[in-house]
């Protein structure tokens, strides 16, 4: 028993490739709908594996990390260092005498590397010209949806030591 | 009545059940960007609602394609 079509007498080559022209619009139709809803199906899959990897999440653990001295850096000055891999590079920005930042450096448009503009007190992105807010990495222009992830801090005897990321969806 | 006219009557049918189901799709389309967005910005609660309301869709979706699929074969079988 077919679970769609009535049954047919009709073989399905027979069917399939109709020789008479207003029956082959039919088979056209027929064929495009069903390769519409296949990919309705792709995005049901898609959707179930943001599910399953969403239930399966464990928490990461982070090395903690000496970023550098307090010292090393004057207001405004930048350095680039890697966290919590070699290959994710992050920008450490001190702001204030007492203020420093760090973020990922990855744009989250297309990874492309930000940079710090002194200037304007923001971080952006050359390749798209997206904006970053230096205070908490929020977008404040351009394509990218999300904001910068940031490298939690603590000062130890008086280094700088990265010891997790926010916002990374990790 | 000719035997074109019921013929042309399901090819309209089957037509707008195509219609329905191109929009679904580009709200499911959506609905798949903005939960992937939601899930890399660290917001896993955006995960299970977004996979049940794909999933109504993708069951209208194969509503759809059923109901093109017998008026498929009620037509041309006369």
């Amino acid at each position: 028993m077919s679970w769609f079509r009535k049954p047919s007498s009709t073989p399905l080559w027979r069917d399939e490739f109709s020789v008479h022209t207003v029956d082959e619009r039919y088979v056209n139709r027929r064929q495009f709908t069903k390769f519409l809803t296949l990919t309705s199906f792709g995005m049901l899959v898609g959707n179930l594996w943001i599910l399953a990897r969403s239930a399966f999440h464990r928490a990461p653990v982070y090395p903690k990390l000496a970023v550098g001295s307090v010292d090393e850096l004057a207001v405004g000055g930048v350095k680039i260092f890697a966290y919590p891999t070699a290959d994710d590079p992050c920008i450490l920005v001190r702001t204030a005498a007492e203020s420093f930042v760090a973020y990922s450096q990855k744009c989250t448009h297309l990874s492309c590397a930000v940079y710090y503009e002194k200037e304007q007190n923001r971080l952006e992105c050359p390749c798209h010209q997206g904006f970053f807010s230096i205070t908490d990495g929020s977008v404040l222009q351009g394509p990218p949806q999300r904001a910068l992830p940031r490298v939690a801090l603590e000062k130890k005897n008086g280094q700088l030591v990265a010891i997790r990321m926010e916002g990374d969806g990790a | 009545m000719s035997r074109n006219a019921p013929q042309k009557k399901g090819l309209t049918a089957i037509d707008g059940a195509m219609v329905l189901i191109v929009i679904l799709l580009i709200v499911q389309i959506w609905l798949l960007s903005a939960t992937l967005e939601s899930y890399l910005a660290g917001h896993r609660e955006a995960a299970v609602p977004g996979a049940i309301i794909s999933g109504i869709l993708f069951a209208a979706c194969l509503g759809l394609y059923r109901l093109v699929d017998r008026i498929d074969s009620d037509n041309r079988q006369g």
